[in-house]
């Protein structure tokens, strides 16, 4: 039997320290980086719908009057920043650093998660007071159909998070918790890596073109 | 410093080139739209392509995605998707663009 | 009524229910649609009835319906997919009735038409052929590459629940309201809330969208299972072809379920939240709809028709007694056709008015496909070609596709030409050529892995004289409805029409129905066929468990298989490793020692959800809001509070299963070994006698 390479699966890999977390984890991670690809091919398609509705305004608002690009810039800088602290809580976990370390990443992480969503919901609410409401237009359908579906993974992120916290305390750093914690960090990144999608199509796109 | 240590902070550097990159790749393409407007095609390409770029470096740095590293399955897949993606999203856009085209809609 | 001012129960109330029909107005109409709701609630009582009466809950539960073991699964999927098979042809021969009573007869409404061929087509695509092939790749995909389960036991349980529930949708149906009238694929605007207000629209939904979950979660286990739980040696090239298919078949689902659960949901929001997708007015494209349905309606039907051509290569290799011709060939050709299945979809719409190049490219790209699908014809034949052949039931299935496929492929790259395309589309020829390919593409392939694989799974062969009738049956059954069809079509005939004028039609309309009644009498024959294999099963035991001489790993353990399949983890070294083995005199191994097997425990988690989910797409489809926020709220607990679950192992002792083990290897040692003259005689037990040249 070859011993376990270090690189098995997509993300931070945990190493030879925690070789019995590392093999559980290899074919679970891989069943979910599938499970993203699958995800992201919903995206893609919410993206290919929103492009084939940019013009469809139907004579309401249109992304000009709707979008407020600072408040898209401070979300951008918070999403980012919670990529990095979920990638730190990683590596507190890989590194065996005390648990309180790996609670406080995960703190941070959620906090960042709880502002961006906030900042998200209160754009949708000034939208709305300005006409911007799904059932005005297609290309306004789209919108909802696509940026809260982000929004809706990003707080299933944050209920994950929270799960775990709960689960690191209960039960502890056994292999399966530790598994779960790569699987949430590779999530949390996966979603950051769609934020780019939206901001770049959604956003500018819509500016540009609509 | 031993070699466990060592290792931490290479890795920890990872993720921190991986945030810095992204960071700075985020405020060019805002600072372009502030500064050019995003109203010609050409800043949009340049938006477009930062955005790629910045994809390209979260994979990388934060997902542990290359040639070198990661297992041949992952990488595999990852390009594989892209293909279906890329069929997928270009051809809705080049059929219905084209349906919207002949049928003068104003939708398109 | 709108969906905010709906009261405690929604829009349920007393005239769902068909009886109220049949009261106000007794016709012919609501006589059947009253007696369809009456077979479902009968059976659904007798069902209850014959298990409490026969104290089976017990063991139901314990045995199966909380039960992780892969091959349970697998046989629960296939009982799912014959009950909704029985249900699903009945409406063919009742459909086919209401068109050959002739010009302008017939007894059904045109609504209650439009209903039956929008269930028939749902319950087959999705909760017949999809569970039937997903069945039959859960009992044997870990039994090929030599694993002891699928690589996530708990999510296989969780993706029979869902498909299950969302079936049960389709029953419900039947009793409560109606079914959407908008056809399998549910096109907007038609189905939109401005011209379909009622229920019907929702049950679709629904139904798609929890099944699709339960669907793209079986994808991601099997592609994950045959990545990485393969047996030691078990180098990709030397996968059986079948574990190829269902590879490819896998990501087929992974990447094209997606769009159809985008359709679906944009469709529910249009519906529910007055969005504008797909609706005429506010920038609505319904165009969009066909473009995101097909996305996923292309890549589907090469997910069920691949693991299909796994099934005959194996059965062909089999019953030729030989290696299967042109392996390199058939695994390039396997992944062809997943790829370019996703570069056609437009075929389906080249009357959308989109200009001739699209149309071109689309139809060049769909006549490719015929390219790897000929190259698999080719070497299937040459697997015949100088093979010892037997022609049992499943080689007589496969022979009976090899023909008829060859000419539903044909009509295929017919249509794939746009400009003929733009004649025969909407038109019975349509029908006549997807049933052509469906039916001895993917049901026989189904039927024949059956027939083959059944005294793997429970340790008895199935009655050969039954088979062959129903090979019969099926054969001459689908000839006699489906091939006029093509005529009809070229003549001008709609399909999806419950009445017509044209009385040249007639005669084959009357052939069509005679051929549906065939096909009823085939699927009677299938029932048959196991009810008298159960009866006789003393005289067709094979617990040695190789009753074909066959050559892939799942022969070479016991029928039935134990709980953890294998005893010792197989190292493989051939392609078709146990026809290897047994050349070599090697197969049957004395294993040295043994050891502790670590198997999953028993688990309600998917049976919760299967109702849980059920009762969730209930109160959606009659706005019970809720009820459906509870149901929401108690699925994300229920699994919440499974991840919190630690002792989900149960440790099997090497004791036990040298115990076991040994025992099954006297068994062969004290087998007689039959040659294949006697492959259907009581005293083929299964062990096979190798030598092919001294048997003849």
């Amino acid at each position: 039997m070859k011993p376990a390479p270090t690189h098995s699966y997509p993300g931070l890999n945990l190493g030879r320290r925690h070789a019995s977390a590392h093999k559980a984890t290899e074919v679970v991670t891989f069943g979910f980086w599938v499970f993203l690809m699958s995800d992201l091919v919903y995206f893609g398609l919410m993206f290919g719908v929103y492009i084939t509705m940019i013009d469809a305004q139907a004579g309401g608002p249109g992304p000009r009057e709707l979008f407020d690009l600072y408040s898209i810039f401070a979300q951008t800088l918070i999403l980012l920043t919670s990529s990095l602290t979920v990638g730190l809580a990683m590596l507190a976990l890989k590194y065996n650093l005390p648990r309180g370390r790996i609670v406080l990443w995960f703190g941070v992480t959620l906090l960042l998660g709880l502002s961006f969503l906030v900042l998200e919901i209160r754009d949708f609410m000034s939208m709305a007071e300005k006409g911007g409401i799904p059932q005005r237009s297609g290309f306004l359908s789209a919108f909802y159909g696509l940026v809260p579906l982000h929004g809706l993974h990003v707080a299933a992120g944050c209920v994950w998070l929270v799960v775990l916290g709960i689960q690191l305390r209960v039960m502890g750093m056994t292999d399966l918790v530790i598994s779960r914690v790569v699987r949430l960090a590779l999530f949390w990144h996966f979603l950051d890596l769609i934020w780019i999608g939206i901001i770049t199509i959604v956003y500018f796109g819509g500016l540009t073109y609509g | 410093m031993d070699k466990r240590s060592e290792m931490h902070r290479r890795e920890r550097r990872r993720y921190v080139i991986g945030y810095g990159g992204s960071l700075l790749l985020t405020l060019t393409v805002f600072a372009i739209a502030y500064w050019f407007g995003i109203e010609t095609k050409g800043v949009y390409l340049a938006i477009g392509l930062l955005g790629l770029a910045q994809l390209i470096v979260q994979l990388v740095y934060f997902l542990h995605i290359d040639r070198r590293r990661s297992s041949r399955e992952d990488l595999d897949l990852v390009l594989f998707s892209t293909l279906v993606l890329l069929i997928i999203i270009l051809g809705t856009v080049w059929i219905l663009g084209n349906l919207a085209m002949r049928m003068h809609m104003p939708g398109m | 009524m709108t969906s905010a001012e709906s009261g405690f129960f929604g829009r349920l109330n007393w005239d769902a229910f068909p009886i109220a029909g049949l009261i106000q107005d007794p016709n012919t109409n609501e006589i059947v649609a009253n007696a369809a709701a009456g077979v479902v609630i009968v059976g659904v009582a007798a069902v209850l009835g014959l298990l409490t009466w026969f104290r089976l809950w017990g063991p139901l539960w314990r045995d199966w319906l909380t039960s992780a073991d892969h091959k349970k699964i697998g046989i629960m999927y296939i009982v799912f997919a014959i009950v909704m098979l029985a249900r699903g042809v009945l409406e063919g021969v009742v459909m086919r009735a209401q068109q050959a009573a002739g010009p302008g007869e017939g007894f059904l409404e045109a609504e209650h038409f439009a209903e039956l061929f929008s269930t028939h087509g749902t319950i087959m695509i999705f909760f017949v052929a999809v569970p039937f092939v997903f069945g039959l790749a859960n009992f044997l995909v870990p039994l090929m590459i030599g694993a002891r389960d699928v690589a996530f036991p708990v999510m296989n349980q969780i993706s029979l629940g869902l498909t299950v529930s969302a079936g049960m949708m389709l029953m419900v149906s039947l009793v409560v309201g109606e079914f959407s009238t908008g056809g399998w694929t549910a096109y907007p605007p038609y189905t939109g809330a401005a011209f379909n207000p009622g229920v019907g629209p929702d049950y679709w939904i629904w139904a798609i969208v929890v099944s699709g979950i339960g669907t793209t979660l079986t994808g991601i286990n099997f592609a994950v299972t045959i990545y990485k739980l393969r047996a030691p040696g078990m180098k990709f090239m030397r996968l059986p072809m079948y574990c190829w298919t269902i590879i490819c078949s896998s990501i087929l689902i992974v990447f094209a379920m997606p769009p159809l659960g985008v359709a679906a949901l944009l469709l529910a929001a249009d519906r529910y939240l007055d969005f504008h997708f797909f609706t005429n007015d506010l920038g609505g494209n319904m165009m969009n709809y066909a473009n995101l349905f097909w996305l996923f309606g292309h890549p589907e039907v090469y997910l069920l028709v691949l693991p299909a051509y796994g099934i005959y290569s194996e059965v062909f290799a089999t019953f030729s007694a030989k290696r299967l011709y042109g392996y390199n060939s058939l695994v390039i050709a396997t992944m062809s056709i997943a790829v370019l299945s996703f570069t056609v979809w437009l075929h389906h719409f080249f009357t959308m008015g989109q200009s001739a190049l699209i149309n071109a490219v689309f139809g060049i790209a769909t006549m490719l496909i015929a390219i790897p699908t000929g190259v698999k014809v080719y070497d299937w034949m040459a697997t015949l070609y100088r093979g010892r052949i037997r022609f049992s039931v499943p080689m007589l299935y496969g022979l009976a596709f090899l023909m008829l496929f060859v000419i539903g492929g044909l009509s295929g790259v017919i249509l794939a030409n746009p400009t003929v395309d733009y004649q025969v589309h909407n038109t019975l020829f349509l029908v006549a050529h997807f049933h052509n390919v469906l039916l001895p593409g993917v049901l026989f392939g189904l039927l024949a892995g059956y027939n083959y694989w059944f005294p793997k799974a429970f340790g008895f062969r199935l009655d050969e004289a039954w088979g062959r009738t129903s090979v019969v049956l099926w054969t001459v059954g689908f000839m006699l409805t489906f091939l006029p069809l093509y005529f009809v079509g070229l003549m001008g005939m709609p399909r999806r029409s419950y009445s017509w004028e044209d009385p040249s039609f007639h005669p084959y309309m009357i052939t069509a129905v005679i051929g549906a009644l065939v096909i009823l009498a085939a699927l009677l024959s299938v029932v048959v066929q196991l009810w008298v294999s159960i009866r006789n099963r003393e005289q067709s035991r094979v617990p040695v468990g190789d009753p074909w001489d066959a050559r892939t790993l799942e022969w070479s353990i016991p029928a039935p298989p134990p709980p953890y399949n294998f005893a010792i983890i197989p190292h493989v070294t051939d392609r078709d490793d146990f026809a290897a083995a047994k050349e070599r005199g090697e197969a049957y191994p004395h294993p040295d020692q043994y050891e502790d097997i670590t198997m999953p425990r028993n688990t309600g988690l998917g049976f919760v959800l299967c109702v849980l989910s059920g009762v969730w797409m209930f109160a959606l489809v009659w706005w019970i809001w809720w009820l459906a926020a509870l149901m929401t709220v108690m699925m994300i607990l229920s699994f919440i509070l499974w991840t919190f679950q630690t002792d989900t192992e149960e440790v099997i002792s090497a004791e036990d299963v040298r115990r076991q083990h040994e025992a099954w290897l006297d068994l062969v040692r004290n087998a007689t070994p039959v040659n294949r003259d006697h492959e259907g005689a009581p005293e083929n037990t299964g062990l096979a006698r190798p030598d092919l040249e001294a048997a003849t």
